[in-house]
């Protein structure tokens, strides 16, 4: 039986194309790595959900199984994971991060 | 052996003499044998921060914000994810232990040769 947090991670990413797993929120990031991948994601202009670790142990602990990635922020596009912040941020400066958008059907102003 | 049972008899392990820098350093050349590992800890500009004096009250003070470049051929074939969590798993047990952040660039030395031309 999956559990009640991975539960609720996999019905978010697949219910929100882009979904940020950050601390603190995006108006009020608390944690320098959330923020830089919050100022890519408006930069880019495209439309995302936070959830915001901080406010859920749980949360916190399952994002971190439930991906097998120790750290946070993560980046979910269309259900799959991108990435933390070094790899969103490089991505971006690649051009790459606009590419994946594009071809996930996700619309770039930016 | 002797060595050991003398370590053991002063109550602690050898390793717990380095500093998590050289651990760190350590873990990444005996698994990548890469060309290049450069490893700044950023501890301190993140000591005000919810996360770093998190860990301070667990004992990791200091010792939970790095920047990391490694340089390595084992990264050829792998993706950016598929890097990261090598790295991620050579380090876990530093991540158990109150590592807390660490910023990875994780370059082939073919990316390295043309990262260093640009």
């Amino acid at each position: 039986m999956a559990d009640a947090v991975s539960q609720r991670i996999q019905s978010e990413i697949e219910a929100n194309p882009v979904m940020l797993y950050m601390k603190g929120d995006a108006m009020f990031p608390q944690c320098g790595f959330s923020a830089r991948v919050v100022q890519i994601l408006s930069h880019l202009q495209v439309p995302f959900q936070t959830a915001n670790v901080l406010e859920d142990p749980s949360l916190r602990e399952g994002i971190k199984s439930f991906s097998n990635w120790p750290t946070i922020p993560q980046l979910y596009v269309k259900g799959e994971f991108v990435g933390g912040c070094d790899i969103v941020t490089e991505m971006f400066q690649s051009g790459e991060l606009q590419t994946l958008f594009e071809e996930k059907g996700i619309p770039v102003i930016a | 052996m002797a060595a050991e049972f003398m370590e053991v008899g002063v109550g602690r392990r050898p390793d717990e003499n380095r500093t998590r820098e050289e651990r760190i350093r350590g873990l990444i050349c005996e698994a990548l044998e890469p060309q290049m590992v450069a490893i700044e800890n950023d501890s301190a500009r993140h000591a005000g921060h919810a996360g770093a004096r998190e860990m301070a009250e667990r004992g990791a003070g200091g010792e939970t914000h790095y920047l990391m470049l490694v340089v390595s051929g084992a990264f050829r074939g792998a993706g950016r994810v598929q890097r990261q969590r090598l790295v991620h798993e050579i380090l876990a047990d530093e991540f158990r232990t109150g590592l807390h952040a660490l910023s990875l660039t994780l370059r082939t030395p073919e990316e390295q040769a043309s990262a260093s031309a640009a």
